[in-house]
């Protein structure tokens, strides 16, 4: 069986939330005693019918709010594939648990409440699935049985939609559908009421999206996590170096380069505990040996010859900042990519982004929470990377602030 | 190139491996919280695949409420010595012993909640940085919440309102001192991924989880196991019933369900026809609402 990643997106109280209830109720996936604790918890708060964002909004606070606050995620399968849902808040104060639930997607669903159309957050969502490379979005238009199924309204704003996405995402599998996640219109079941559309369901799309190589299949990448020093008799000079393949097919008999070293070597097994293997690949964890006794270390590169990554200490990534304090320029960060922990200080500011015209602001150097922005930064010792849309493992960094240890922002290096 | 798609097991188990090597590498003294339950066992069985050849770079600690089912425990010494670990205990009663915990009194008494306390304890006089749990995002909405790296302040006490963003698969497990972090591999796995992972990999179960007969009584809707320390109503009678535990905790609050299963196929089919979650058979989620949010917010597991 498959796995495939999904999230949600979109303002607050479009739905997101009601939706993926209805999903898993619609489809079987709800336990007898889930269905109860719902229906009470329904009741109690005074609702006639049962609350269906209560199958994911699990936390006291968001109860008594009756909003999203942070990802929860939730499971279901179908006879051919297995979903992991993110299911995400859309309230602007927290887009980093967003960007959270986002960043391991493959595909998005967007909600869109047909009486409003797309707004500003539906802009600022779309364009973080874009930075974040999610390879499939489904534009989910909601709340179909307020503005009673007309088609004219779904086709507005699909077209409005389409005007926007078009300038960021040219040539992205965008697939639009009218729904009403209460009622459950075109979510499981096709609707009653809106014949005129044809295109299948959420969980049939959902089914059958081509699950698309996520992974960059071409340039070998090995991002040392662990060494492994066994220290017994029996594997008494054993070196391994284990990690997650990150690119490319590893091979025993492979000619491989060390970064930022750059020492050659060969591979002489890929270990596992299950015995060796002939080949590894994304997104396998596994452990190599070489053939020669190298320094290596966490945070060091193992590639093949041809195609190497770049490596420097000058970086221009975007950035979502995510944090109540805004990014000082000329302050100095911890900064996380692959396995490397470096520091680093924030030299300039190349623009922030208007996320409603997509204008970039180049006087602006205030970078506030939610903002994205693109910015060059320079770090204490090289990195080795591939820009984020040709990597999303080597192109993708955090930083880090070091008096509090808060994740601060997400990295997509350019 | 050949096949270059993972399944769903494959892809779970990598993805926890990772997890459990982020942990090795970025804590000084971490450990893994190993109650004998089917989740903590595949936990050890990633721990050994993710450093084979060498040995499990962390001790086992198990929280002992004294209430246990006698096949976990006699199960637990074994594979910690099978597999050459460390197995640390931290004693509930020892913690009411010393009045760092108090005993609950009446008919639902469960030490489940004192465990807190002990593991606290346990964490702070070892200076454990980071505490890896079988906990399941699928097991309860509290935790369908929470992240792979779980942030614990100095009291040890989770802000489900304030977690770290976790963005792709960089983990910020810094910290200041006094504070730690509880780890949770298997997140992202289901209980029945977690059972066709035991099957796939033949992987050793205590035999409570298999069907056997054993004196039981029935308490709102559940069947608990009788036991000398447990208080009964008189209007509860024991019987004498074909159980298996679907889930293992302490003795008070873990349900038995009715079943003949006694193969890991059979258990996988009887899961897959089931209409309850595994949690439906714990006493101890059924206490509130949101009964398992605030004990996490307190420190529990
Ligand atoms: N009439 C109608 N109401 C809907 C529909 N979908 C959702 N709602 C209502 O819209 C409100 C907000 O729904 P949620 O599912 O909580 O919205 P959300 O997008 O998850 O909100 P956040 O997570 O806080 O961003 C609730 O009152 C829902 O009942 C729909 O299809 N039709
Ligand atoms: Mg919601």
């Amino acid at each position: 069986m498959e796995l495939l990643r999904f999230t949600t997106a979109g303002s607050v109280d479009d739905g997101k939330s009601t939706l993926i209830g209805r999903l898993l109720y619609d489809s079987k996936s709800i336990f007898e005693d889930q269905l109860d604790a719902v229906k009470r918890a329904s009741v109690q708060k005074g609702s006639e019918h049962i609350n269906l964002a209560l199958f994911t909004d699990g936390l006291r606070a968001e109860r008594e709010q009756g909003i999203t606050i942070d990802v929860a995620y939730r499971y279901f399968a179908t006879p051919n594939r297995k979903f992991i849902i993110a299911d995400t808040p859309g309230h602007i104060q927290y887009t980093r648990n967003m960007v959270t639930g986002a960043s391991t997607a493959n595909a998005a669903i967007v909600l869109i409440d047909a009486r409003n159309g797309v707004i500003e957050q539906t802009h600022r969502h779309t364009f973080i699935a874009a930075l974040l490379g999610i390879p499939h979005i489904i534009v989910c238009i909601n709340k179909m049985d307020l503005m009673d199924f007309r088609e004219e309204v779904y086709t507005s704003i699909k077209n409005d939609y389409q005007a926007f996405a078009s300038q960021i995402f040219p040539g992205q599998d965008m697939r639009f559908i009218p729904i009403s996640a209460l009622k459950g219109d075109n979510v499981v079941k096709p609707s009653e009421n809106m014949s005129w559309y044809t295109d299948g369901t959420l969980l049939h799309h959902l089914e059958s999206i081509p699950i698309s190589q996520d992974h960059d299949l071409k340039n070998q990448r090995f991002p040392v996590q662990y060494v492994i020093r066994p220290e017994s008799d029996e594997f008494h000079d054993y070196r391994g170096y284990a990690g997650r393949v990150a690119g490319g097919f590893f091979h025993p008999g492979d000619k491989i380069v060390v970064h930022p070293s750059g020492i050659e070597s060969e591979i002489v097994a890929v270990d596992t505990l299950s015995g060796p293997l002939a080949e590894a690949h994304p997104p396998m964890s596994v452990t190599l040996t070489l053939k020669d006794d190298v320094d290596i270390s966490r945070g060091d590169m193992i590639t093949g010859v041809g195609a190497i990554p770049r490596q420097s200490c000058d970086i221009t990534t975007m950035i979502c900042w995510m944090n109540q304090k805004p990014l000082q320029l000329n302050g100095k960060y911890a900064l996380k990519h692959t396995t490397k922990d470096v520091r680093c200080i924030i030299q300039d500011i190349d623009y922030v982004l208007n996320i409603s015209t997509l204008e970039k602001m180049t006087e602006n150097k205030a970078i506030r929470m939610n903002d994205i922005a693109r910015i060059r930064l320079r770090t204490t010792k090289p990195l080795c990377f591939d820009p984020y849309t040709t990597n999303r493992i080597t192109g993708s960094l955090i930083l880090i602030d070091e008096t509090t240890n808060e994740t601060v922002a997400a990295g997509m290096i350019v | 190139m050949g096949n270059y798609h993972l399944t769903h097991l494959k892809e779970l188990e990598s993805e926890a491996i990772y997890v459990l090597r982020e942990v090795a590498a970025q804590f000084e003294r971490p450990v893994l919280l190993f109650s004998g339950g089917k989740d903590s066992i595949v936990l050890v069985h990633l721990s050994r695949k993710a450093f084979y050849p060498a040995r499990i770079p962390f001790p086992l600690l198990h929280i002992d409420t004294g209430h246990n089912f006698p096949e976990t425990i006699e199960f637990r010494d074994r594979m910690a010595r099978s597999v050459d670990a460390r197995l640390l205990v931290g004693s509930v009663q020892e913690s009411i012993d010393t009045g760092r915990a108090v005993e609950e009194k009446g008919i639902n008494a469960s030490r489940n909640v004192l465990q807190t306390v002990t593991l606290l304890d346990a964490i702070e006089v070892n200076k454990f940085d980071a505490a890896i749990g079988g906990a399941r995002r699928d097991e309860e909405k509290a935790r369908a919440k929470e992240r792979f790296f779980s942030h614990r302040d100095e009291f040890g006490q989770w802000d489900p309102k304030n977690q770290r963003p976790e963005l792709w698969y960089m983990f910020n497990g810094k910290k200041r001192m006094g504070e730690h972090f509880r780890v949770f591999p298997i997140s992202n796995w289901t209980e029945m991924d977690v059972w066709q992972y035991i099957l796939a990999e033949n992987i050793d179960l205590p035999s409570i989880y298999f069907t056997h007969e054993r004196d039981v009584f029935h308490r709102d809707g559940v069947w608990l196991a009788a036991a000398p320390f447990m208080e009964m109503k008189p209007s509860e009678k024991v019987e004498y019933r074909r159980v298996r535990c679907r889930t293992v905790g302490d003795i008070s609050c873990t349900g038995l369900t009715l079943s003949s299963a006694d193969t890991v196929e059979d258990i996988i089919q009887e899961i897959a026809a089931t209409r309850v979650t595994e949690r439906g058979g714990r006493y101890d989620d059924k206490r509130s609402e949101a009964a398992m949010e605030d004990r996490k917010k307190e420190g529990y597991f």
